[in-house]
């Protein structure tokens, strides 16, 4: 049985005995994977004895968490107040053009994903942007197709 | 008790009560869309704020403590309430004149007694469409005004866990876990959401036109059944007082309505009752399978088919009662009226949704050839049939049932309130076993609105032990009670018990009336102190009755005589008693 094996399944043993671990149990599988799907959700569901219903609250509830597979390069737009009013909005706006998806979505291709944070901790270099934990400072919206490349070559050479 | 002054009236008010309950003592109505009864205060809608010493606060969960002064109106807490209200109405349909609900709509009636005849808040509705999976209910998540009532009965009374809020904020929606529809996720159609939905988001699934439809083709014969629960529930939309019985007013509408023949799902239960008693008394002699639980609640079953389907043995094979008239209908009676089977069309008058799933759930509900029941309307379809013909429901002459699938005994009305169905059994198995009849009809620690009620009793020396589940919430710690004792091996706590997935019983099911009536002003269409006027409306007719045992009941004698053998015999069996699958809580 395949699914004794499953990463939900091992992550769900571990928390199960806790009890109000089920928020640890999610950030857990989405750290493994990137995202919480259906059936890990379903087997958090068996192995924890919580209802699906309550899983996908919380699922819901938090946008931190992501229900289908996230692009390889996870685009963060910092909208916090300095990077907001030094113009990251028309950032935002560039990278939803060039990408043609909207925040919280991922291209068709599976290469990236779009998703607007609250502050990344260096308001000295805004309006800032991190992608895959590569922070990029002073941003314009005129970059946007140089690092959208930089990095279909860096997945491209792996 | 604690001393508090609302308005200026000075009342006691119970030690954790809230301020929206001891308000009521001193005749103070304070509004709310999302506070109801038979749940817990979620703080959902916002509209129950009152001052305490001058700040405003949710009554609904506030408990109240001594001195405490509190107003419940004023000119700001009235504006804040407007405001609060208008932002609901922004994003819900002005739909009053196509809505099932107009009349008995608790948004509806709020907003006529504030006063608000315009709305200049941008109207922002959703654009999600209806959920009608179930066949049984239906959710239009367009009027849902997220109170979070049918979210808290669905989880936290009735612990099935279909319903649940998705997103947050604006975009909140209830549905079904990551928006499963609610034909594949764990529902039961038990309809306890419908009956406390305070608008119009969750509704029966409507059968009223294809009931017309039958009626109106005159190459069929079609017969109609009223459940027990239906008789005593039905007037309250004709301005009849909670409880009234109006079994003759009922038989004489659907005679207009034009159905053909008029039975009763009485005739059935009384014949549930012999199959049931029976088995019981067959398994409890021979040890098999037990304890025995009873099957006549479709929500039940499907619950147990989900939840503990290790336990499928245990239930009782027999079929409910309505679907054992429809299967004599469509054999028993079509032959001795010497009609054709495939022209009889079986209609079922029910207080339950779930039913309008159960008369399709598997192939043993078309034992006759056909599917045994054709169509199920709740009571409130049924108002709305005898409104919409033109029927004086208040002052028709009462008439009988035709026979003779139309005789019942007291036994039978009962299986309508909790308990009820244990105690018509119990009355026959006693003379199954003993020969002998009861001395005493009523078995006193299984009456009541208790969630779990149990009791030993004693059968000429042999202890028969019971319970008897109202709300299918309250059966996990039976289950495990009774699972525990079969892994381990130890002495059952029960040999018999009975479970009805809605509180009260029947007379409170998923698809009674929700109207307002003189004793209750506001349409919240059930609470406990209406559970008990509808359980004394049957409670005393089967206290009146001439005869108060089904095995007594002579149509179903000569039922045996000459059609059916012995119960539980190859023909018996063939059309009575059907068979159960384990099925997945998500699809």
């Amino acid at each position: 049985m395949s699914e004794e094996t499953s990463q939900a399944c091992q992550v769900a043993d571990k928390w199960r005995k806790k009890r109000g671990s089920l928020i640890m149990a999610l950030h857990e599988i989405q750290g493994i994977k990137g995202y919480v799907e259906f059936k890990d959700a379903m087997d958090l569901s068996e192995r924890m004895n919580i209802p699906l219903a309550r899983i996908y609250e919380v699922l819901t509830f938090y946008n931190f968490f992501k229900l289908v597979a996230p692009g390889k390069a996870v685009i963060s737009v910092c909208t916090g107040t300095a990077c907001y009013l030094k113009g990251n909005d028309k950032v935002l706006d560039k990278f939803k053009s060039e990408l043609k998806i909207k925040e919280g979505e991922s291209t068709a291709d599976g290469l990236f994903h779009l998703q607007c944070v609250r502050c990344v901790g260096c308001c000295g270099l805004a309006p800032v942007c991190v992608v895959n934990g590569k922070t990029y400072g002073r941003m314009t919206p005129e970059q946007v197709p140089a690092i959208l490349d930089e990095w279909r070559e860096a997945f491209k050479e792996n | 008790m604690v001393k508090v002054t609302i308005n200026g009236i000075e009342v006691e008010a119970k030690d954790g009560s809230s301020i929206l309950d001891a308000a009521r003592l001193a005749a103070v109505h304070i509004p709310t869309l999302c506070k109801h009864p038979d749940v817990d205060p979620s703080a959902g809608c916002g509209l129950c704020i009152v001052k305490v010493g001058g700040r405003i606060m949710r009554s609904c969960c506030t408990p109240v403590s001594d001195g405490m002064q509190i107003v419940t109106e004023d000119e700001e807490l009235q504006q804040i309430r407007k405001t609060v209200l208008k932002l609901i109405l922004s994003n819900h349909p002005n739909d009053c004149l196509n809505c099932s609900r107009s009349g008995s709509c608790e948004l509806q009636d709020m907003t006529a007694q504030m006063g608000i005849d315009q709305n200049e808040i941008i109207k922002m509705l959703s654009q999600e469409p209806k959920d009608d999976t179930t066949k049984a209910i239906v959710l239009d998540p367009s009027k849902c005004i997220v109170c979070g009532r049918c979210v808290n009965i669905c989880q936290n009374v009735q612990n099935v866990w279909a319903l649940s809020y998705l997103n947050r904020g604006f975009v909140t929606k209830v549905t079904g876990a990551n928006d499963t529809k609610l034909g594949d996720s764990p529902c039961i159609k038990c309809g306890q959401c419908a009956a406390h939905c305070p608008v119009g988001a969750i509704t029966d699934y409507d059968n009223t036109d294809k009931v017309f439809e039958l009626l109106a083709n005159k190459d069929y014969i079609t017969v109609v059944q009223i459940a027990p629960a239906v008789r005593v529930a039905l007037g309250e939309e004709f301005g009849f007082d909670f409880g009234s019985n109006l079994t003759g007013k009922i038989y004489a509408a659907l005679r207009r309505l034009g159905f053909s023949k008029v039975f009763d799902t009485n005739f059935g239960a009384d014949l549930t009752i012999i199959e049931e008693a029976s088995e019981f008394v067959k398994r409890f002699t021979q040890n098999d399978h037990l304890p025995m639980f009873t099957s006549c609640c479709p929500a039940w079953v499907d619950y147990l088919e989900k939840y503990y389907p290790e336990n499928i043995p245990n239930l009782s094979s027999c079929k409910s009662p309505h679907e054992m008239v429809g299967a004599m209908a469509k054999t028993y009676w079509a032959e001795k009226a010497g009609v054709d089977s495939s022209k009889v069309k079986v209609v079922s008058v029910m207080p339950c949704t779930a039913k309008k799933w159960e008369i399709s759930r598997d192939e043993t509900m078309s034992s006759s050839g056909y599917q045994d029941v054709d169509e199920v309307i709740t009571t409130r379809e049924l108002a709305k049939m005898i409104k919409r013909a033109g029927i004086d429901f208040k002052n028709l002459k009462e008439e009988e049932a035709d026979n003779p699938l139309g005789e019942y005994s007291g036994a039978a009305t009962i299986f309508g309130v909790t308990g009820g169905v244990m105690t018509a059994a119990l009355r026959t198995a006693y003379f199954y076993i003993t020969g002998e009849e009861l001395g005493a009809f009523n078995f006193e620690a299984i009456e009541g609105l208790e969630a779990v009620k149990v009791a030993e009793i004693d059968i000429k020396g042999t202890k028969v032990r019971i319970a008897v589940v109202n709300g299918v919430g309250n059966v996990e710690p039976v289950m495990e009670q009774i699972n525990q004792a079969i892994l381990n091996g130890l002495e059952l706590p029960y040999h018999f018990v009975e479970v009805m997935a809605c509180p009260g019983g029947c007379i409170a099911g998923g698809g009674q009336p929700r109207v307002m009536g003189q004793r209750f002003e506001k349409p919240w269409g059930i609470n406990d102190e209406i559970r008990k006027l509808r359980s004394c409306g049957l409670n005393c007719e089967d206290a009146c009755a001439q005869n108060r045992l089904s095995h007594k009941n002579e149509s179903i004698q000569k039922l045996y005589e000459n059609y059916l053998g012995k119960p539980g015999d190859e023909k018996a069996h063939h059309l009575l008693h059907t068979k159960y699958t384990k099925r997945a809580l998500y699809k």
